[in-house]
């Protein structure tokens, strides 16, 4: 039979500590193919967050730094401009990019940095157990808004993609959804157009991913995505937002 | 060639002249002149940002810094505060950086008046966990523009954030400044190879700069190499200036702008006849504790006077340096106030009296 298969280089194969139905294991995969079939696996450097993929490089075979909570773009900022050839990422949470590091992510954006940012938007706190987010949606129940967010309390879901679409100095920003087979085709090929705007010094690129958590939403995995499909995406509408 | 700087100018001087070639930092009295200066004469192919808070500022060194360059920030005590967590995790990934600090009045926001009150911040590590930086107090311009060469040849050695520990003072001071590279160890190479750094991983395995460390033990066992490390700093690195040691009957202890004054009155105390020396430490972690347990010294009994820009701050470290073996006197203004030379003249008269 032939092999119509194989591994991916830029993936170490092994079994994630994800839990079960998590979207970072298919978002980790995405970067590492994109990173693998743009051939510039030994020019990349990766920067993990904090949260719960901040082991990141134990499953990609590329150089990578740790950054702290939210400074993740402040940290790819000089390394790309330490080493402009090489083609530099982030890969941050909603709390990590929307709440304690919106600063840092807004500045690497209006400086226009030529670099690549993965946005897993989860809509929850997973690592430290599931609490209120920036991007938690109004009524949903986290262990720090147990009645579900309220606007009045909590103020509404942040939509930090359509914010940064103003800025002059980015260049490309996409929603996708890791909820179907073909959502997540589309997520690759978002990812990899970001990759490719670095490649060709474009500046300040984006994608923004609706990533399953089961556990802290309280859902099975199957239900997960249709939650993303039916509920989260009516907030977070899919698309090219510039 | 000498040409005139301030203490400011020199410190940034001096760390193009060591060949920093990125630079991050975020506007804040008294230290301005740092920043404009490196956004002026950092070298074409170097970097200079100004960052968007000071917390971008030090984890944008930690960035330059784990690609693989001599990489600076400054700041003064208030900004030095919000840096704390980036440079815990400087320390955390053994990453190589010189941090400035032109410390003014605090605590708050304080004032713009020169002060000392950041030394238990600088020499306990200042943000979370077990770790030390390698602290320098120049005491003049000269001094401000040679240790900070210094500085950044420790910092790669060791793989440890080294910290400029200045006063407004010294920051805003100017004095003749002679232009010289500082001897290092590796003369032949200006800067030490660095097979740790994120370069992309052709031709080897992938690097990887971390300060995590989950598995049980594994945090344990990486901070006893921190220790290790730290251990043979104290042993090598101990820096200070002695004077009049061998017949000193008072031994004023100072660092920074405050040695100077120091000096200026032990030189009119001695002309009255009163035998008095001076310890002035220079690096301050780690703390030159020999200084004060040499034999020529302890055999003698002289009484020690601590005076600092601060409130009794250093004088812990005296004070666990001498081991309770002689008598330890404290004399010390902050908040904008500096001991004069003639407060500090009675206060010795006093001891002695």
């Amino acid at each position: 039979m032939k092999k119509t298969f194989k591994h991916c280089q830029s993936l170490y194969d092994l079994p994630t500590h994800y839990c079960p139905g998590c979207g970072h294991g298919i978002a980790h995969r995405l970067v590492a193919e994109v990173v693998q079939e743009l051939g510039i696996r030994e020019k990349t450097i990766g920067i993990a967050p904090v949260g719960c993929a901040v082991v990141a490089y134990d499953y990609w075979n590329f150089d990578c730094s740790e950054a702290a909570h939210g400074r993740a773009l402040a940290v790819a900022t000089a390394i790309k401009r330490v080493h402009p050839r090489n083609i530099v990422f982030t890969y941050q949470g909603d709390g990590d990019l929307a709440a304690i590091g919106t600063n840092e992510t807004i500045h690497a954006a209006n400086r226009g940095e030529n670099l690549s940012v993965v946005f897993i938007n989860n809509a929850v706190y997973g690592m430290t157990g599931g609490q209120l987010a920036p991007t938690t949606l109004l009524g949903q129940k986290t262990s720090t808004s147990i009645e579900g967010r309220e606007k009045k309390a909590h103020g509404y879901p942040l939509k930090i993609s359509e914010m940064l679409a103003l800025l002059p100095g980015v260049c490309y920003i996409e929603r996708v959804s890791l909820h179907s087979p073909p959502e997540v085709l589309k997520a690759k090929r978002a990812i990899k157009q970001a990759f490719e705007n670095q490649i060709h010094n474009l500046g300040f690129s984006l994608v923004e991913i609706l990533s399953p958590c089961p556990t802290y939403w309280g859902l099975a995995p199957k239900e997960s995505l249709d939650w993303i499909r039916d509920v989260m995406q009516k907030e977070f509408p899919l698309g090219r937002i510039k | 060639m000498k040409i005139l700087l301030s203490g400011n100018e020199a410190i940034a001087q001096g760390a193009i002249q060591a060949g920093c070639s990125f630079y991050a930092g975020y506007p804040i009295t008294p230290q301005n002149e740092i920043i404009a200066y490196m956004a002026k004469h950092m070298p074409k192919k170097g970097v200079f940002i100004q960052a968007e808070s000071e917390l971008a500022a030090i984890n944008m060194v930690y960035g330059a810094s784990a690609a693989g360059v001599r990489a600076m920030t400054s700041s003064s005590s208030p900004g030095i505060s919000l840096k704390q967590e980036g440079i815990s995790y400087i320390a955390g990934a053994q990453l190589p950086a010189v941090i400035v600090n032109i410390m003014r009045g605090g605590p708050g926001l304080g004032n713009i008046a020169p002060a000392q009150s950041d030394y238990f911040q600088a020499t306990r590590g200042g943000g979370h966990g077990d770790y030390h930086l390698i602290v320098l107090a120049p005491a003049c311009v000269q001094e401000a523009y040679d240790l900070t060469q210094t500085g950044f040849d420790l910092a790669d050695k060791y793989r440890i954030p080294v910290m400029i520990l200045g006063d407004g003072i010294l920051g805003q001071m100017m004095e003749p400044v002679e232009i010289r590279r500082q001897k290092t160890e590796n003369r032949k190479q200006k800067q030490p190879i660095k097979p740790w750094a994120l370069t992309g991983c052709k031709g080897r395995k992938p690097n990887i700069v971390k300060s995590f460390f989950l598995r049980e033990g594994a945090l344990e066992e990486f901070n006893l190499k921190l220790q290790k490390n730290y251990e043979i700093i104290r042993q090598k690195e101990a820096r200070f200036e002695g004077l009049f040691l061998s017949d000193a009957k008072v031994i004023l202890v100072a660092y920074g702008t405050m040695a100077r004054i120091a000096k200026s009155a032990i030189f009119e105390l001695r002309k009255e006849g009163y035998k008095i020396g001076l310890i002035r430490p220079i690096s301050l972690w780690p703390f030159p504790v020999n200084a004060f347990r040499h034999p020529s010294i302890v055999n003698r009994h002289p009484s020690f006077l601590v005076i600092e820009m601060s409130y009794g701050q250093m004088l812990e470290d005296v004070r666990l340096a001498v081991g309770g073996r002689q008598q330890v006197e404290f004399f010390g203004r902050s908040g904008g106030g500096v001991p004069t030379e003639g407060q500090i003249m009675n206060k010795v008269k006093k001891i002695l009296s």
